[in-house]
């Protein structure tokens, strides 16, 4: 029985196909790590392992202008992830745990209009708000910019995982007279955590990743890491570029297997 | 919820704090891979300024940014002659006196009284050079003293040719090509022009500035637009380029550092034009870029290999170089005209 | 702020006492700052640009207040070189709308063909292999963007790995030119936002009732026809969401056609970014192009969401 809904199931060139997927997903992200290490100025030609361009990375005249876009890119990523999630915690708590109420559609459509306003409508936008309004142009207009598109990436995890759990315990709270700050304290933000986690993550991630708004909204000698690459990029792909991306490859690939366990965490404590 | 909001209070604070953490800053907005890092690195040693540079790949782009991101926010510029007259005219531009620079004699005197300057109020000389292309001998043997190679290209070099992203620039240079004035307001010189570009970009791989020495370096083209400067840099890493001096003519061009309105920290700025002019300054400039210093005294520390280097030597025959011109707003916008149907 | 308090006030006597929750009395407290947010950082600057594309254009960045549909006309009336032809349709434009909509469409298909056995395959793996198969997708779509597309270029490129490779290996004499091509920017497009469309199909395809494909087989259904006539149609949702989180961002992509495609030929993202950062300067019309673009996927978006209201409602 197994074996024949396992055969019908099967479909010929399929796990082919997936391994195709994964061969073109992964290629150039490896072929980039492996020519990171290449002991040569020259990109393309092999001349054996080391660890220069990882050296001059740290040490090299470009070093000084990369630390400052990371701790930039970082700052940035880290205030707009935890400002969005915090709102996207509320909205969630409000569009899940409150009463339908007239313009309930209209406030999940504003929720996720940053993810249909195409990147490129929102950078220009937003670089025309804040010119007409004469916003100086720096950190903050980076970070404002940032939070917006954040919030919807930050709601859909914490708004599902708040979808799955069931109201009997604010409900049995309430009736042990908790206040509604008490049951949300105890009750129920431990156990949208898992959610909440994974919002900040996902925002933490998307707010890194960003290089079209950034570029359009940073001011005057401010740089993220995107941007820095980008300006480094437009002159040719250097070995110090490979090493830097393979760092971000890296950095990437932690935090979503960080993200991937806390979702694990949180399915198993259902 | 306080917590939260104790959180965000810190990091906003964090945050100003770090904008202001030094207390002297100059940010300058200048040509990519146009100075080294351990000069900025020097000055900010020898007076305690930080200097924080952004940068661009066009005359035009530094124009457009600039109005983007709002006057106020970068103390210095580089553009070169033409946009000078531009910004000028667009109020960008602050005045200094001659006396509040200590090094403003050592100005040759050929950059000292320009067109785009009279008598440098605005800006401080910083390098000139000139506008042409290179092509990688290995993959030509031909003539090369013509403009032909860029844009009506011998069969060898069809499809690998990189051109400047630079409407001001590649806009003269075809001009000159097809022997029209630059700013022309003959319907069909316009019309020719338009049709002579569409016509050669089937030719071209690429449209790229940044970009403009690797492309050549790296071997992804065989000919490409180059400055002279940034040229020789190519040579260094790939010897069979060959810098060109075409007969139809070439472009030249002096860059100068001005002082833009409303700089955040004046002082700071012209401290810094001051270094520029300091010969030994100009000279690592020189010696970096490849280009050629409007500064005097800087013989004695510039590389020797400069001085004989085929890209920073016309052949006696050449002619000589053309500046690019300012035309009026209304000329202007056909030329953007061209320049946008060229691209689209 | 008083009157959000006096109003929240009144719906907490309202309650209609079958059950209370605990953001009773402080729901539209909770959505203010998500309002506010969005409506002060994106409402209204796109409302804004609305504007400034009725206006007339400053010399290089920048506009005049004065009312102009002077963007909107250069966008779609070619008036010749010099403005005094009798006006014709203008195909530049347009043009490069098809060009990136053509673009954006083969992305689409592309994606959808490698991505749906993909998420199939995943999808009918036994629960453990899944979550790592499923792991191995997502790694990509968080590394930053820009690196991916970096990592294509050098891919790519005349003396790049695959064209050496190739060269020594003796299979080609000359270098494959695949770097600044529209091949190059499809390549970039599809290599983007591939794991956009294995995701949600995978997430409807997780969720499909094999039973119905079994009861087809039962019917002599051959496999192919089941896939066709069962399957796809089944998990329909997740493909609509899947093409169109590939297109969108597809229509108005940047670094695509910048890094791969030798910014030779405009895209539409790369033309609003000519108008504001590069040389062209001309704000009015960066912003008409942005509002005729986010017009275009409004309208995308009206008709996915009203075939899903149909659906929903043939369903019941």
């Amino acid at each position: 029985m197994v074996n024949a809904s396992e055969r019908i199931r099967w479909y010929p060139g399929f796990r082919e196909i997936a391994l195709l997927c994964l061969v073109i997903l992964y290629a150039p992200l490896i072929i980039v790590m492996i020519y990171s290490f290449n002991d040569s100025p020259s990109i393309t030609v092999w001349k054996g392992f080391s660890f220069v361009w990882y050296e001059e990375v740290f040490t090299g005249p470009e070093a000084e202008r990369f630390k400052q876009a990371t701790v930039n890119s970082l700052l940035i990523a880290v205030c707009a992830a935890i400002t969005s999630t915090a709102i996207a915690t509320a909205s969630a708590l409000a569009m899940i745990r409150g009463r339908r109420f007239r313009g309930q559609a209209i406030t999940f459509g504003l929720i996720n209009l940053p993810l249909m306003v195409p990147e490129i409508v929102t950078a220009v936008a937003t670089l025309i708000f804040f010119a007409s309004i004469g916003f100086d142009r720096g950190i903050l207009s980076i970070l404002l910019a940032h939070i917006v598109f954040c919030i919807p990436f930050a709601y859909l995890p914490i708004a599902a995982r708040l979808q799955g759990i069931a109201n009997v315990y604010e409900q049995v709270a309430r009736d042990l007279y908790a206040t509604p700050g008490q049951t949300f304290r105890l009750i129920l933000f431990p156990m949208m955590l898992p959610g909440i986690l994974s919002g900040f993550l996902l925002a933490f991630i998307i707010s890194l990743d960003d290089f079209i708004i950034t570029n359009f909204v940073k001011g005057a000698g401010v740089e993220t890491l995107p941007t820095a690459i980008f300006g480094a990029v437009k002159q040719g792909i250097k070995p110090n570029i490979m090493a830097i991306s393979t760092l971000m490859l890296v950095a990437s690939f932690l935090l979503v297997t960080v993200a991937y366990f806390i979702s694990r965490m949180g399915d198993q404590s259902k | 919820m306080r917590k939260f909001a104790t959180l965000m209070g810190a990091a906003a604070m964090t945050m100003s704090f770090a904008q202001a953490a030094s207390a002297e800053k100059l940010t300058i907005y200048h040509w990519f891979e146009y100075i080294p890092q351990e000069l900025l690195n020097e000055f900010t040693a020898e007076t305690g300024i930080e200097v924080v540079m952004d940068t661009y790949d066009s005359n035009e782009a530094l124009l457009a940014n600039l109005k983007a991101t709002g006057m106020g926010s970068y103390d210095i510029a580089f553009p070169s002659d033409y946009m000078i007259n531009i910004m000028r005219d667009e109020g960008m531009l602050d005045t200094f006196k001659s006396s509040e620079l200590n090094n403003f004699d050592n100005i040759q005197e050929q950059w000292l009284n320009v067109s785009f300057d009279m008598g440098r109020q605005s800006s401080v000389p910083y390098q000139w050079g000139s506008t042409s292309f290179m092509v990688d001998r290995e993959a030509y043997s031909g003539d090369i003293r013509t403009s032909d190679i860029i844009f009506n290209p011998p069969e060898e070099l069809k499809g690998k040719i990189n051109v400047l992203d630079t409407a001001g620039e590649t806009l003269a240079f075809a001009s000159l090509y097809m022997g029209i004035p630059q700013c022309s307001n003959d319907r069909s010189q316009l019309k020719k022009l338009s049709a002579m570009l569409e016509g050669a970009k089937e030719n071209w791989a690429s449209f790229n500035s940044d970009g403009a020495k690797d492309v050549l370096a790296s071997g992804d083209v065989a000919a490409g637009m180059i400055w002279n400067g940034f040229g020789a840099k190519a040579r260094a890493e790939r010897a069979s380029l060959e810098y060109s001096y075409p007969k139809e003519g070439y472009l030249v061009w002096a860059d100068s550092a001005v002082l833009l309105k409303d700089a955040p920290n004046r002082d700071a700025a012209l401290k810094f034009m001051d270094f520029l002019l300091e010969p030994e300054v100009a000279a690592a400039i020189t010696n970096y870029a490849r280009y050629t210093a409007g500064v005097k005294g800087v013989e004695e520390f510039l590389d020797k290999e400069l001085v004989t280097s085929p890209e920073n030597n016309p052949p006696a025959d050449a002619p000589a170089g053309t500046f690019v011109e300012v035309c009026a707003p209304e000329t202007q916008a056909l030329y953007d005209a061209i320049w946008t149907q060229l691209k689209k | 702020m008083a009157g959000i308090i006096k109003k929240t006030g009144d719906s907490a006597k309202s309650a209609d006492g079958t059950q209370t929750s605990i953001v009773d009395g402080r729901q539209h407290l909770l959505l203010l700052p998500a309002w506010l947010i969005i409506g002060v950082l994106l409402v209204i600057p796109v409302l804004l640009m609305l504007t400034y594309s009725f206006l007339v254009q400053d010399f290089r960045g920048g506009v005049i207040w004065e009312f102009s549909l002077e963007a909107y006309d250069q966008f779609f009336f070619d008036r010749g070189l010099f403005g005094d032809e009798p006006p014709s349709i203008e195909w530049t434009y347009i043009g490069i709308f098809w060009r990136s909509f053509v673009q954006a469409l083969f992305a689409m298909i592309f994606c959808f063909l490698i991505g749906f056995p993909t998420a199939y395959f995943i999808a009918t793996r036994p629960q453990k292999s899944r979550a790592f198969w499923l792991f191995l997708v997502t790694i990509p779509y968080w590394v930053n963007l820009l690196i991916r597309t970096v990592s294509m270029k050098f891919l790519i490129r005349d003396n790049g790995p695959i064209n050496t490779w190739l060269l020594s290996g003796g299979i080609i004499d000359e270098p494959i030119g695949m770097i600044n091509t529209s091949f190059a920017i499809q390549l970039g497009l599809f290599y983007s936002y591939l794991p956009f469309m294995v995701l949600p199909i995978y997430a409807s395809i997780e969720r499909y009732n094999f039973a119905l494909s079994e009861a087809a087989a039962d019917l002599y259904s051959s496999r192919w026809m089941t896939l066709f006539k069962i399957v796809i149609p089944s998990v329909r949702p997740g493909i609509i969401a899947g093409c169109i989180l590939v297109f969108i961002p597809s229509l108005g992509a940047f670094l695509a056609p910048d890094l791969l495609g030798g910014a030779k030929n405009f895209m539409i993202g790369s033309l609003v970014e000519e108008q504001f950062k590069g040389q062209a300067g001309d704000w009015p019309f960066g912003a008409a192009v942005s509002m005729i673009l986010l017009s275009i996927i409004m309208v995308i978006l009206l008709f996915y969401a009203r075939a899903q209201i149909r659906q929903n409602d043939g369903g019941h």
